[in-house]
């Protein structure tokens, strides 16, 4: 029997070397998420750590700016930590302790999933790894350094592409060789079943705490929310409280990098097919042979070759969107909401501004769209100086 | 594949014949690594070296339960254009000058993507004996259990030191051969086994006949030469992919010679 299906996708392809790991994780997260001392005690780290609820900012300037349909921010820049993976992680950490681990691993792209794994390990006293891509440890130095200074060691990985799945394949490695005392900390809503369902919960807090937000402050639901995708965590977490709300569409960005029309992408909606990788069934950028294709984007958090098996079902049953946006729109937006809010933003959550500045006009402005903001853009500064034939370096 | 392959293929030995009266020596070698045409060589070499099975693997970008020697085995497999439709037809060219059963090791993805039943059809008709696939666990299997087994292909069960209580559910409907992981962790060359083998065959014995081979780790033959002593058969693959990655196109003759090496050293 299959676990963790979503449509056709999903399920639980895993190595048997892993297999009772990934059991005792998917048992003792059936367990806990049931368990009301195990959630007030994430709602007070949420809280009293990270910072929730996190605001759900009217972007005024912008609004008008654009002329169309009134825009607010999910501000999930303003976690602790400066993104929302932290929501993931602490979950994990806490579910980690509980499960009597005292070691985490974890993969990370831009660095952010890395460097909230790394406090968390911090607070809650884990030993820590993090595997990083060469590529991504180059373009995000900055971020390293922040790991290492939470006392995370960070482990460069040289192999395939240098990025973030080639980050992914190592820390599985790494888990294989140790999985008694060790938690991976997957940060995304992918992998094998029950990591999909697990971190959805964890990041599902975003929408519960802005369709309440936004009812509160327009006594009304959005028109649009929208959300950038690379595996797809804060998308599917702005997006879940709204699933049932069928009035309200749902809209993720994908990295088009040079264009969905070039090889160098990382659109796998657009561009992917049907496979089998990481643990999961769903669509991945991929050849005629099933070999992973090397994907490219500006943001490292978005240069993934596949995305999360619930995406790939609301793709199917057309219950969301999925649009490309390339490296030219999200460097523009990425300078358009600094300017024009004074919010700078990851490079990722720029992909979802750059299409709220194309999808705002054409709506009228009694509508209301909803952007995640996933985190906040001081890491990218240097990098996008550079994109834009600055030479200036962290 | 055309009739005309059909016609000329020698009908191969099963699996479970190489395990009938001796310990069975098993080598792994990565397709097209350096190239199609002497990964043919390098077959038939080895089969006439004393290697009882080959296992083939199809590179995959991201080989995940791969240790550094073998993940770097498919990438220059790969940057050499290896592709799965090359790969039946060098098989297919091998099946006409041998009978040793052939063992292909792949990730779910290739085959999965190549089409089930266009990739087990071809299999059938080059004389492919069986299939690994790591990232294809007991509980997923059922997806192409069936395709397999009506083009007479064996899915080989994987066994690890951390199955404890999967291991009898595995073991019993397990055929061809199992595959017993010695240690855990990625493939690679290890100086020590530490896991209790003898334990696990016991759990193994008890619910199956199908036989049982141990790999992951085993280099020298001195390690064969224990390991045979507990199981049906040594499998041995980052010794040989190292022994390729460093002699390149000249690999055959150390190839043959460390294949009988290991094969006298089992008892």
């Amino acid at each position: 029997m299959s676990k963790g299906k979503y449509g056709i996708h999903g399920g639980q392809y895993t190595p048997e070397t892993l297999m009772n790991a990934i059991i005792e994780v998917e048992k003792a997260y059936a367990h806990y998420k049931n368990d009301p001392a195990f959630q007030a005690e994430l709602t007070e780290l949420l809280n009293e750590y990270a910072g929730r609820p996190s605001r759900l900012y009217l972007a005024k300037k912008m609004t008008a700016d654009l002329g169309g349909a009134k825009i607010y921010l999910k501000r999930e820049d303003l976690n602790h930590t400066g993104s929302h993976k932290i929501n993931n992680v602490l979950g994990q950490a806490l579910l980690a302790k509980k499960m009597g681990k005292t070691r985490l691993i974890a993969e990370t792209g831009a660095g952010q999933h890395g460097v909230a794994t790394a406090t968390a390990a911090a607070l809650m006293g884990f030993e820590c790894e993090i595997f990083m891509g060469k590529e991504d440890t180059d373009r995000q130095a900055l971020n390293v350094f922040r790991m290492e200074l939470l006392g995370a060691k960070v482990h460069v990985v040289t192999s395939g592409t240098m990025t973030l799945k080639d980050a992914v394949n190592q820390t599985f490695r790494e888990w294989t060789t140790r999985v008694d005392d060790t938690h991976y900390v997957l940060g995304s809503v992918m992998g094998p079943h029950p990591f999909p369902e697990m971190v959805r919960d964890f990041q599902s807090v975003i929408s519960k705490e802005a369709r309440a937000q936004i009812l509160e402050k327009e006594g009304r639901l959005p028109s649009a929310v929208i959300a950038c995708v690379g595996g797809g965590s804060n998308a599917i977490g702005a997006f879940y409280n709204f699933i049932a709300d069928e009035s309200v569409r749902l809209i993720g960005c994908e990295a088009a990098g040079k264009g969905v029309d070039t090889e160098q992408h990382a659109a796998t909606i657009a561009r992917g097919s049907l496979g089998i990788f990481h643990g999961m069934k769903s669509y991945f950028c991929q050849d005629q042979y099933g070999q992973i294709a090397p994907v490219y984007s500006i943001s490292a958090g978005l240069d993934y070759p596949g995305i999360g098996p619930e995406h790939a079902n609301l793709h199917d049953t057309k219950r969301a969107e999925y649009v490309p946006i390339t490296d030219d729109e999200a460097v523009a937006a990425f300078e358009y909401l600094s300017r024009t809010e004074g919010i700078i933003p990851a490079i990722e959550s720029a992909h979802a501004i750059a299409y709220a500045m194309v999808l705002a006009p054409t709506m009228s402005k009694d509508e209301i769209i909803i952007v995640n903001v996933s985190g906040r853009g001081d890491k990218d500064v240097a990098a996008i100086a550079r994109y834009k034939g600055e030479n200036i370096y962290e | 594949m055309s009739n005309i392959v059909e016609a000329n293929k020698i009908k191969t030995n099963k699996i479970s014949q190489i395990f009938a009266d001796q310990k069975a020596f098993i080598a792994f070698l990565t397709a097209g690594d350096p190239s199609l045409d002497k990964t043919e060589e390098f077959i038939l070499a080895m089969s006439e070296a004393g290697a009882d099975l080959i296992e083939i693997g199809i590179p995959f970008s991201d080989p995940i339960a791969e240790g550094p020697v073998i993940e770097a085995a498919n990438e220059r497999a790969l940057s050499a254009s290896t592709t799965t439709d090359k790969i039946f037809a060098m098989v297919a060219r091998v099946r006409q000058k041998t009978a040793i059963p052939l063992v292909f090791l792949t990730y779910i993805n290739p085959v999965f993507v190549y089409g089930l039943e266009r990739f087990f059809k071809s299999c059938q008709e080059v004389g492919i004996n069986g299939i690994i696939i790591p990232d294809l666990p007991f509980e997923q299997k059922g997806e192409i259990l069936a395709i397999a087994h009506a083009h007479d292909v064996d899915v080989i069960t994987l066994i690890a030191p951390t199955s404890q209580d999967r291991i009898q559910m595995l073991a019993r409907e397990a055929t061809g051969f199992i595959y017993l992981v010695s240690s855990m962790g990625v493939t690679g060359v290890r100086s020590e086994i530490k896991t209790d083998l003898a334990a696990i065959i016991k759990d193994i014995r008890a619910v199956t006949q199908t036989p049982i081979a141990v790999g992951f780790g085993i280099a020298t033959p001195e390690q064969a030469t224990a390991i045979s002593q507990l199981a049906d058969g040594v499998i041995v693959g980052s010794a040989i992919v190292r022994i390729i990655a460093e002699h390149g196109q000249a690999a055959t003759e150390p190839l043959s010679h460390y294949v009988h090496k290991m094969k006298a050293a089992l008892v």
